[in-house]
């Protein structure tokens, strides 16, 4: 075992991480340690763009941005939060631009706007140009100007360190962050970092399911290593559903495609969104559209011979624009499909995408214990974590924006926090049960394998828990994640060496997945109302006088060594609401 | 005899199926067992519409966990996983099988002229850091306007395609020069100071062109166009070495 000490330790080093490394870097002693190379992070991915009211293009404020978010979110957004992203949003995109980002441009040599789906002009008047983009890989250039400033600024890295543990001690009654436990790739050695102050920011958990836009590598580890110590998980039960992924791949195809005007149709042809959404259309919330895919696929609209996907139809846009806007979408159509867009529709099918929900945190980024009290010396941001400012679905463009309003404020919080905080002490024995997992698994004569118990997991995420629920499918996705949870306890890997041992990581991955899968389940069971991204079929309606609350999930264990037995106890927290009642949601 | 046939069910659900059995030969090297390369053949039932990385998958999840690799984002985004394949650097996740003749043996071996670790991994430090050694950021001089830089859309243009790169190394490791030295910064680097240099907002650009002026720098290259085929993001790598040769010689960029 090694030993380190930094003031601030942050984990994960996608758009999030590195945001607040680079402000964390700049005030104090800064370690950033990341189960991958940083330019492979999944904030990389991320197409379309970022938002902000810069009003380049058309007349826009950030008081409109803050109304499309909370009404995006059906409501369950935190005001407050929705109201600091749309206002910090404007400097996110101007910092960014002069670390380097190479947005696109007006002719007047302006950052250049898209409209996207759920952005408005005055309150849902008419879609807006809101979104900032670099073509359709803003992502990429996000992730790529942040790894680009951590060099400059001289971010110290921990590459391919995989956060097994947070330590979480308790003093006079006050449950604090010590740091964390980490698993090095090259050598199988376990490192012990003890921090002042924690940030996660560690990315989704999307891996559950089958069909995703999610990289293999999204397995929620940092919301498990949260959860696993006692700190709550809220809302967990809210997961997008991005309208457009490659049909059975998954793989993203950006709403900026709709933003350029992309069409969405089924097998007759027909502009179906129209009728769901008569104002956005198919720039409606993503919600919205992917429930009116599977509407239209449910009616026998669907196309092709099995009629289980719709069309997603660029053939009525130039050539020269989808080669200067959207020139990586449509190089994904010819390389997976074999599809030329210029003159055929692309077939896809909704793909899960984002957690709304995530490790509870207030607006500057300090993890919530509960529902009130904060755990000193540890912060959450990006997808990890839940502010609240997507609420019950996430508008798109919001996400890069998040990452980066909340990351650098996380960034900045914690490393003032570790000027005036003393290390807390490290527990005796601090890498105790990360030996005890790795060696297990390692020794492990079992004879379930992990790739078969993650199959049968993601199938039945697909089929119960996806964009329709009702009690029965969700109680029988309950079933089956506990009995895998069983099965789990009986896994073994064949590689039992300890250089590169990717073959552990995924079984201690899958270990991940259960838990939440879990969590996101038995939280959807208990919200017997439909909005956002969760909808139930057997309450399709939303309830506020219900349900205008934060779910909040706690585990929860009795007895003790093998005969240990862990449950999850479900507690709700208000809503915050300052300016906007809450409406009906019509798009 | 009679001649066996399917009957016409079986017949029929095997037209249907698009599996075929293509056989995976990949080079092995752990360490930690043994110092010796060897190769070893896996046969993978697999829809040729597959990519390699899924045929990866299938022989770590089903035959030989041990078998190990970097992946993340699957579709050609993140640059996990560059290696060779039959001779050629390609990311197992952007080359489907249908492409690379399924009816032969499929080799698919680590990434040249950086250090094997194990399997196909290999050690992408001294990479990074020719990436590091070339200021890969935006570097300006004076006060900082309230609003954005401005940049004409031409302006912009001039260094778009070599904004694409994600540092996946299947230029580097494809080229001889940087195979024999591996003091060479290599294309992946080189394009990425292309990407500053000839950024109108940049204001460093002697500089870099100083770095690369280097013995190890650009006048190394050969201009075998490896690099250029290997991109899989399609950047003219061999191109954009030239443009910065040419910066080198006229001062103008």
């Amino acid at each position: 075992m090694k030993f380190h000490k930094y003031d601030t330790v942050i984990v994960g080093a996608g758009g999030a991480g590195m945001r607040a490394a680079i402000e964390a870097t700049k005030r104090s002693r800064t370690a950033v340690l990341t189960k991958l190379y940083p330019t492979r992070s999944h904030t990389g991915a991320a197409q379309g763009g970022m938002a902000a009211a810069l009003a380049n293009v058309e007349e826009d404020n950030w008081e409109w941005h803050t109304f499309d978010t909370i009404k995006g979110g059906d409501y369950l957004v935190d005001q407050d939060a929705a109201e600091i992203l749309a206002k910090e949003a404007i400097d996110a995109v101007l910092d960014l631009e002069k670390m380097g980002l190479p947005f696109g441009r007006t002719e007047a040599g302006k950052i250049d706007q898209r409209r996207f789906g759920g952005h408005s002009r005055n309150h849902g008047e008419a879609p807006v140009r809101r979104a900032c983009y670099s073509g359709d890989r803003t992502g990429h250039m996000i992730l790529q100007t942040l790894y680009q400033n951590c060099i400059k600024e001289g971010v110290e890295f921990f590459n391919e360190f995989y956060v097994l543990d947070q330590l979480i001690v308790e003093e006079d009654g006050v449950k604090k962050s010590a740091g964390v436990v980490a698993y090095e790739l090259a050598t199988g050695e376990i490192h012990v970092f003890q921090a002042k102050s924690v940030i996660y920011a560690s990315g989704g958990t999307g891996k559950f399911f089958k069909v995703t836009s999610n990289a293999h590598t999204l397995t929620g580890d940092g919301q498990a290593a949260c959860y696993r110590r006692g700190l709550p998980l809220e809302d967990m039960e809210f997961f997008q559903f991005h309208p457009t992924g490659i049909w059975r791949m998954g793989i993203l195809l950006t709403e900026g495609a709709r933003g350029e005007g992309g069409i969405l149709r089924n097998k007759d042809g027909e502009r179906f969104m129209e009728k769901y959404a008569p104002v956005m259309k198919d720039l409606a919330s993503r919600d919205v559209v992917s429930r009116s895919i599977y509407t239209e696929i449910r009616e026998g609209r669907g196309c092709g011979p099995e009629g289980d996907h719709v069309f997603l139809d660029l053939t009525h846009l130039p050539p020269e624009q989808l080669d200067a806007k959207l020139p990586d979408i449509t190089e994904f159509a010819r390389t997976y499909l074999g599809i030329e867009p210029y003159t055929d529709p692309i077939p896809i099918q909704p793909t899960a995408h984002y957690a709304m929900g995530g490790i509870p945190t207030n607006v500057e980024g300090e993890v919530l214990a509960d529902n009130t009290t904060v755990v000193p010396g540890l912060y959450a941001a990006g997808e990890v974590a839940c502010v609240s400012v997507h609420g019950a679905n996430r508008l798109g463009t919001n996400s890069l924006l998040d990452i980066n309003v909340f990351g650098r404020r996380s960034g900045i919080a914690a490393a003032e926090y570790a000027h005036k905080a003393e290390f807390v002490e490290l527990p005796e024995n601090p890498a105790e049960l990360v030996e005890e997992q790795v060696e297990r698994l390692r020794n492990s004569t079992g004879t379930e394998r992990v790739a078969e118990l993650r199959k049968e997991l993601q199938e039945t995420m697909d089929a119960n828990v996806m964009v329709f629920r009702t009690e029965q499918t969700i109680k029988t996705a309950v079933e089956k994640i506990g009995e895998l949870r069983e099965r789990y306890k009986n896994v073994s890997v064949q590689d039992k060496g300890k250089r590169f041992n990717t073959d552990l990581l995924e079984a201690i991955e899958l270990g991940n997945l259960l838990d939440l899968a879990e969590v996101m389940a038995v939280s959807a069971l208990a919200r017997k109302e439909s909005r956002g991204g969760h909808y139930r079929e057997d309450f399709p309606n939303r309830d506020d006088v219900n349900f205008m609350r934060h779910t909040m999930a706690y585990r929860e264990v009795t007895g003790e060594g093998e005969s240990a037995k862990d449950s999850i106890r479900l507690d709700y927290k208000p809503v915050v609401q300052t300016r906007y009642q809450p409406m009906e949601r019509k798009y | 005899m009679a001649t066996p046939v399917l009957d016409k069910a079986e017949a029929e659900a095997k037209a249907a199926s698009p599996y075929i059995t293509a056989t995976f030969r990949i080079r092995r090297f752990n360490p930690e067992i043994s110092d010796e390369v060897t190769w070893e053949d896996f046969q993978v039932e697999i829809d040729p519409k597959e990519r390699v990385l899924d045929a990866l998958h299938k022989i770590k999840w089903d035959l030989d966990g041990s078998l190990t690799f970097r992946r993340s984002c699957a579709h050609g985004i993140c640059g996990s996983d560059a290696m060779r394949i039959n001779g050629k650097n390609r990311l197992a996740c952007k080359t489907l099988i249908k492409d690379i003749n399924p009816e032969k043996p499929i080799t698919i071996e680590a990434i040249k002229g950086l250090t094997v670790l194990k399997d196909l991994v290999v050690d992408m430090e001294p990479f990074f850091q020719a990436y590091r050694d070339v200021m890969p950021f935006l570097v300006t001089e004076g006060n900082e306007p309230t609003r954005e830089r401005l940049q004409s859309p031409e302006d912009r243009e001039r260094f778009d395609d070599t904004t694409k790169c994600i540092l996946c190394a299947a230029c580097t490791s494809s080229c001889p020069v940087f195979w024999n030295d591996g003091q060479y910064f290599g294309p992946a680097a080189i394009v990425n100071a292309h990407r500053f240099i000839f950024d109108s907002r940049d204001e460093a650009g002697e500089q870099r062109l100083e770095i690369l002026n280097d013995r190890d720098g650009v006048w190394r290259c050969r201009t075998t166009f490896n690099c250029t085929d290997a991109c899989p993001r399609g950047i003219e790598v061999t191109k954009a070495i030239q443009e910065v040769k040419r910066a080198l010689i006229t001062r103008r960029f």
